[in-house]
């Protein structure tokens, strides 16, 4: 457990042993059947520090950022905030937690109601939980608004009348406003050009070093977070295949999956290109209700064998100084 | 820093709001405009109805058997003494007419209303639950909408009398489930949205959730159904009292009119034509405003506004 927790010093959050388990429906005969969308993730996230989430669609990063942030609740599995075991809070609790814990959304569009002016939007959180901030709520709204590069003269303008960048600012100053210690960014930066995602994670760097931000970074993509985290972790399936701190796992990957991710990012580099050794996946993402026997990466793994078939591995320590969940995880010269 | 210069976001029109747009918008519509005409004659004709019974000197109930029929007891046409003419038993048609108006707004509304508001509860409970709760009330709004409305009256008026809470019962609990079926069907679809969990995240209550959040991206919509349910309410009316299930006689209605007098439509058109009319502009009103009102609420007819 010792790699997989980040300093000496006590986590945020620790996760442990998550599982969610979706049911689809009871036959009348036979057994209940059920996807397993998230199955025995264990992660911890420092104070200031950010962990990111890495994985194909379907691979449970998301519906892990929301067992999290509390809008979903595991079916096993604990996680502690701050010491606190926050896996099944409800009533006066859990709402006390949502100061603490707060997610920016992946959509902009339907992630702002329609109806409400952003000064409403952004007051919400206020008015929810009952907070009076010194100098009034309005006061904060419009300071939350130039607080993440908003124009406060636009308190009174529908989400519509904004652009996708800018409707995720508004998000990110909705989740700001309760002073929170930790927020889980689900794709934050997914559905915008690719000229405003740098702004849009350039402010949220600006606030964790202003404010002491922890994050919880959900991405599908490893060059998104290359440069923001302290942490990766890589799921497939449901599973952590691969965790370590950024530096090491990019530097040296052990798990043919996080090998396969980043060689499939083109390299500016022609020459750097030819002399990289790709490792190339097989066919399609299996379908988590019906995920392979074993290693549940072997149907896609280029270098799988028997004992991939029959024994699932777990996460182990490897040479490169990540934790792999591979029987052949090894340091291949990926990136050249 | 910031990304587009938030200025350079829609210059031109200077921030209308959703109401404003549906105004201006509604304004434009002719039809609309001549149906809410015939609306707000009608809810003034219904609101002064005792005055106008006051001028015209009548009435509603009363019989002119002297100077209402012909000497051979057939109702007078229209006249200088009876504007519209009288009916079967010598009455006044156009008080009668003018009182039928007031009772027929006021039934219109009030079953609306409530019809509106049970079907509100009923499908935001649903659709926003959803599991056992949506299917035990999307089963019991398919039992009522699967019972025939005739047959129920029917029996209830022969055990209990007709009567004006029994009519305006009737009315209600049978125009409640379509409503409760729209609302359920567009929460099912709006709680899809992000800004729930958004509002969720922040702590909101299901309830602030459902009035707050949600209420506001469906009442465009729903106010369109319930425009569209005053008509049907209106005829509903008309048809329960013309079969005599309605408001009991002499009490005027436009329905009640009509089937007091279906015997001599021969020899007196016009106890037949004058409400059938009254009937006629009240649901063609209310029908093209609401249609106004859904072009205007719609967004993808926004592009041909001008």
């Amino acid at each position: 457990m010792t790699t997989l927790s980040a300093s000496a010093a006590p986590a945020l959050l620790t996760v442990d042993n998550l599982s969610k388990h979706f049911p689809l429906g009871k036959s009348l005969f036979g057994p209940e059947r059920s996807v397993r969308a998230v199955d025995g993730v264990g992660f911890s996230i420092g104070r200031g520090e950010t962990l990111s989430l890495v994985g194909e669609s379907g691979c449970g990063k998301s519906t892990t950022g929301r067992i999290v942030a509390r809008l979903l609740t595991a079916s096993s599995g604990s996680i502690v905030f701050e010491g606190d075991d926050i896996t099944s809070l409800d009533g006066a609790a859990l709402r006390a937690l949502r100061r603490d814990i707060q997610m920016v959304f992946q959509d902009p569009y339907s992630s702002l109601n329609p109806r409400q002016t952003v000064g409403d939007i952004i007051e919400a959180p206020f008015s929810i939980q009952g907070i009076e901030p010194p100098g009034g709520r309005r006061k904060a709204v419009l300071d939350l608004m130039a607080r993440v590069g908003l124009n406060p003269e636009h308190v009174y303008r529908y989400p519509r009348e904004f652009s996708g960048g800018q409707r995720q600012r508004i998000g990110i100053a909705r989740a700001l406003a309760l002073n929170p210690k930790l927020i889980i960014c689900d794709e934050p930066v997914s559905a915008l050009d690719v000229s405003v995602q740098a702004q849009v994670i350039n402010l949220l760097q600006d606030l964790q070093r202003d404010l002491g931000l922890s994050y919880l970074f959900i991405a599908h993509d490893l060059s998104v977070v290359r440069h923001i985290s302290q942490r990766v972790a890589v799921m497939y399936l449901g599973r952590i295949v691969e965790i370590g701190d950024a530096e090491t796992l990019y530097a040296s990957p052990s798990h043919p999956y996080t090998q396969a991710l980043m060689t499939s990012a083109p390299v500016p580099d022609p020459d750097r290109a030819a002399a990289r050794q790709r490792v190339a996946l097989k066919g399609e993402l299996p379908s988590p209700m019906n995920p392979p026997s074993g290693c549940t990466f072997h149907t896609r793994c280029p270098f799988a064998a028997d004992r991939c078939r029959s024994e699932a591995p777990v996460l182990r320590v490897t040479e490169g100084g990540t934790a792999a969940a591979c029987h052949f995880a090894e340091v291949r010269p990926v990136i050249a | 820093m910031s990304d587009i210069p938030a200025s350079t976001v829609h210059p031109a029109p200077p921030a209308l709001n959703t109401r404003q747009r549906v105004i201006s918008q509604l304004l434009r519509d002719k039809a609309a405009m001549a149906a809410l005409t015939v609306i707000i004659l009608l809810v003034l004709t219904a609101i002064f109805a005792p005055l106008i019974v006051m001028v015209l000197g009548h009435g509603p109930n009363e019989q002119f058997r002297d100077i209402g029929l012909t000497p051979g007891g057939v109702p007078l046409p229209p006249g200088p003494n009876f504007l519209l003419g009288t009916d079967v038993v010598g009455r006044d048609l156009l008080a009668r007419l003018v009182v039928g108006t007031q009772i027929t707004i006021l039934v219109a509304v009030t079953c609306a209303l409530t019809a509106i508001a049970i079907g509100i509860a009923v499908g935001m409970l649903a659709g926003f639950r959803g599991g056992l709760i949506d299917t035990m009330l999307s089963g019991f709004v398919d039992v009522v909408l699967g019972l025939p409305l005739l047959i129920t009256a029917v029996a209830l008026v022969s055990v209990y009398g007709a009567s004006f809470p029994i009519m305006m019962g009737t009315i209600i609990f049978f125009t409640w489930g379509p409503v409760a079926r729209v609302v359920r069907n567009l929460v099912v679809a709006t709680k899809e949205g992000e800004f729930v969990d958004a509002a969720r995240m922040l702590g909101a209550s299901d309830l602030r959730i459902m009035v707050r959040e949600i209420l506001p991206n469906i009442a465009g919509q729903v106010i369109v159904y319930g425009s569209l349910l005053i008509p049907q309410v209106i005829v509903l009316e008309a048809s329960l009292s013309f079969l005599g299930l309605g408001v009991p006689p002499p009490t005027a209605t436009w329905g009640g009119i009509i089937a007091e007098n279906q015997t001599n439509y021969a020899v007196a058109w016009w106890t037949i034509l004058f409400p059938a009319l009254f009937l006629l502009a009240a649901t063609l009103a209310f029908n093209v405003l609401g249609d106004g009102l859904r072009d205007a609420l719609d967004p993808s007819s926004e592009r041909r506004t001008k």
